[in-house]
């Protein structure tokens, strides 16, 4: 019988408390174990980015940490991004408008990658967002969509802000 | 694509870490997963134990004193992209950084990691080799030191035994005003280099070299520094015509051969990579 830990962790403001097996890898414990499907795995070695979760705010792989690495700490998935049901986040919205996914199974980790990139970096040249999403595969290559999105978004992102 | 079972182990201090290492058969350590996890997802490596270095807080750190970068080996590739330190006074530290993965894989890799698994290709092990770094490594007997010359014994191979630990790896500093450069050629930004070439250089007020260094990575299977070229460099004046006359050395390196690239196009890249490293850190002399 594999080894399992219990951990306690917080996944889009929600706290979670369970027992995983430590081999698992953070991204099948959401997905198989907590059933939140939205982050994607596609190649399961660090390469696509389709699994891409912010912990504790910065964007990592969750495909390359273990579940058990995570406990203690606070991760945001594709499903957290949005301010509520109703209401996209201005990325999300930026995706819709531009384009910016065909089937949609990279999204998960461009969005959660340009949440961080357009944190840190609210005024981005085209080139920085290309090198941006580099570690981000879209096999349909709607890259040109993706791009004009994450530079809408950085505007919306900025009217937001300077809005009484 | 899942690891296989293991036991898992998390220390919070070196000894803990050491004495774990030390006791227990087929243990691999965990730094920041970038490698290892990889390699576990496509049951590459089958250990019994997994030692989590993460908990280990006294690896995680960056500080400078009397001229030399001292990096914990479980510092974050991201924390000396952003040290105003690093780019400050170790720009060709900097510039090579942004080479290494992306940025969702330098939030989690480590300095100590990428030095152990010893990708010839990875830019911190060129780092190490070009500015005549030095690594810390602690073992159930004490602490020792091991030049980065002598850190690599063959590929993806370091000097130390099965029961010892990376802790830290310290740069000496290159004096206020000298030249650096880094280049890589690789198919994508971010990927592994197929090649890459790290140059440092001192130079006069005549424009006359007083001390370089010239590294290749990702060609042989070992970081390569090319001393005959740094030794021929030193006494002259400066120029592209003399760094293209000089590089053409770096065609004799025994290169690598792979599904990327054939050894003659490592060799060429290695020529050229070359050349444009020292001119591009000719071109800041003075300037760093």
């Amino acid at each position: 019988m594999s080894e399992k830990r219990t951990i306690a962790v917080t996944i889009n403001g929600k706290r979670y408390q369970e027992e995983v097996e430590v081999r698992f890898t953070l991204a099948d414990f959401m997905r198989q174990q907590l059933g939140l499907t939205g982050t994607h795995l596609g190649c399961e070695h660090g390469v696509c980015g389709a699994c891409t979760i912010l912990l504790d705010g910065r964007s990592a792989r969750s495909c390359l940490m273990l579940a058990v690495q995570a406990d203690g700490h606070e991760i945001l998935t594709v499903e957290g991004i949005a301010p509520s049901a109703e209401k996209m986040h201005p990325l999300q919205e930026a995706f819709r408008d531009n384009h910016g996914l065909q089937c949609g199974f990279c999204t998960p980790g461009m969005l959660t990658t340009l949440i961080e990139f357009l944190r840190d970096n609210p005024d981005p040249t085209e080139q920085e967002v290309r090198i941006a999403i580099s570690g981000n595969l879209c096999r349909c290559t709607g890259y040109q969509g993706i791009v004009a999105a994450a530079l809408d978004a950085a505007q919306r992102l900025k009217a937001a802000k300077e809005a009484p | 694509m899942k690891p296989p079972p293991f036991s898992y182990h998390d220390p919070r201090t070196v000894d803990d870490a050491v004495g774990l290492l030390n006791r227990l058969e087929n243990a691999k350590l965990l730094a920041g997963g970038q490698s290892l996890m990889p390699m576990l997802n496509m049951r590459y490596v089958l250990p019994d134990h997994v030692i989590d270095l993460n908990k280990v807080e006294a690896l995680s750190f960056l500080r400078e004193t009397d001229g030399v970068l001292e990096v914990g080996a479980m510092t974050r590739q991201r924390d000396i992209e952003f040290s105003d330190a690093v780019k400050a006074r170790f720009p060709l530290i900097h510039e090579a950084i942004l080479n290494v993965g992306h940025r969702q894989t330098r939030n989690r890799g480590t300095v100590g990691g990428s030095l152990c698994h010893l990708d010839p290709s990875a830019e911190l092990v060129t780092m190490a080799a070009a500015h005549d770094a030095t690594v810390t490594v602690v073992g159930p007997n004490g602490k020792r030191d091991i030049p980065f010359a002598e850190f690599p014994v063959a590929f993806m191979t370091t000097a130390l035994e099965l029961n010892e630990l990376l802790t830290a790896v310290r740069f000496p500093r290159w004096p206020t005003g000298h030249g650096y450069g880094f280049v890589e050629f690789a198919r994508r930004h971010g990927d592994f280099a197929i090649a890459s070439a790290a140059a440092l250089l001192e130079e006069d007020a005549n424009g006359k070299i007083k001390r370089a260094s010239l590294t290749l990575g990702g060609v042989g299977v070992l970081p390569v520094r090319m001393r005959e070229v740094e030794k021929a460099l030193v006494g002259q004046t400066a120029s592209e015509d003399l760094f293209r006359q000089l590089c053409e050395e770096c065609r004799k390196v025994d290169a690598i051969e792979d599904v990327h690239a054939p050894a003659s196009y490592r060799q060429h890249l290695a020529a050229v990579l070359s050349r444009r490293a020292l001119v591009s850190a000719h071109g800041r002399v003075g300037r760093a």
